[in-house]
């Protein structure tokens, strides 16, 4: 069985028609924050491209929540913000570095910050 | 799992809202994980200010393989849902809690989540505690630091001991192991603070 929300394709065509992942030097992971740059698009910029474009004109978005507001593979995604950032037409920020991550301070601003919730 | 097909009423509002607040700095991730229907959405519904988004994944060909070796046969591409919510804190903070899967056959996907993640919140069901040694294997395996949470299911067996379930699931001594209702927001929160503070406490080492 494939498919199970609503007879989508689970390949988007523009993946299967010649789609290339271009090698973008920038790299791109579930958490990365794409932000428009403000750049003027092309007018025959690929209806994929330009619907990710589209969605980051309202706001920044993580990879993962284009990727749901889409309903593409987080993978597509990826492929996707790689040739938006080669056209310069968006920028990317990284999370927390992996090697930061334990630091006891920002340990303890999660920690404070999940405490406040609670007394809300 | 009616959570697979159904898509769950609620009145937080779609998209507008999705977009990061300017003040997002700092993005960090915990996994919420365990086996199938143990509440990992629940937990991530209730303490979540968007709306819970899900990705749907696909499978690599291993996964398919192993589809295979059971007698599911020209199974071309599957995918996988993954919830994910998220809470912005102060100070620019924005924690993701992605529901994850605790199947060996995930492995692959689990560990690309997994990249770079504070740690993982383990939820167990009492009914069924040896439904969660697959996915306690795949956390041990990718150095992760985590927690466990057991979900209070009405009907779960009362009588173990905390040294008991401690022994059921093989963990260590400094492993913190909490009971939490995923339903609620405070029980959530307490579960995921069991983890924070876990990896305040024991620094842990740089995982590989
Ligand atoms: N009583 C009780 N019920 C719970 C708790 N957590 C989850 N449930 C119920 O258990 C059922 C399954 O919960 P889900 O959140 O869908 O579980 P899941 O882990 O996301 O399941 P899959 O995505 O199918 O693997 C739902 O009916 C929940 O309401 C809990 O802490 N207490
Ligand atoms: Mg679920």
């Amino acid at each position: 069985m494939t498919g199970r929300r609503g007879g989508r394709p689970l390949v988007p065509a523009y993946l299967s028609t010649g789609g290339v992942a271009r090698p973008s030097r920038t790299h791109l992971e579930r958490l990365s924050v794409l932000t428009c740059s403000g750049g003027r698009a092309p007018t025959d910029l690929p209806a994929a491209q330009a619907a990710l474009l589209e969605e980051l004109g309202h706001g920044s978005l993580t990879v993962v929540e284009a990727a749901a507001l889409l309903r593409l593979p987080v993978s597509a995604v990826l492929v996707l913000a790689a040739d938006l950032l080669d056209r310069d037409l968006v920028l990317a920020r990284a999370p927390i570095p992996p090697a930061r991550r334990f630091d006891p301070d920002l340990l303890k601003r999660v920690a404070d910050g999940l405490r406040d919730l609670k007394h809300r | 799992m009616a959570s697979a097909t159904s898509s769950t009423v609620d009145d937080r509002p779609a998209g507008a809202d999705v977009h990061l607040p300017d003040t997002a700095r700092d993005l960090v991730k915990i996994l919420v994980t365990g086996p199938f229907g143990v509440g990992k959405t629940t937990l991530i519904r209730s303490v979540s200010e968007i709306r819970p988004l899900h990705t749907e994944e696909l499978l690599t060909e291993a996964s398919a393989q192993v589809d295979d070796l059971a007698g599911v046969r020209e199974k071309s591409t599957t995918t996988v849902a993954i919830d994910f919510g998220r809470i912005s804190l102060p100070g620019g903070i924005v924690l993701y809690l992605f529901g994850t899967p605790g199947q060996e056959r995930f492995r692959e996907l689990w560990d690309d989540i997994a990249y770079g993640a504070l740690g993982a919140l383990v939820l167990v069901d009492a009914r069924r505690i040896d439904a969660s040694f697959d996915v306690l294997g795949l956390v041990e395996e990718s150095g992760l630091p985590y927690a466990v949470a057991f979900n209070t299911f009405p009907d779960a067996p009362r009588h173990h001991t905390p040294e008991q379930l401690r022994a059921a699931l093989d963990l260590e001594p400094t492993t913190p192991m909490v009971t939490c209702d995923a339903r609620e927001a405070d029980s959530s929160i307490d579960a995921l603070l069991a983890l924070v503070q876990h990896l305040i406490d024991h620094h842990p080492p740089e995982p590989r």
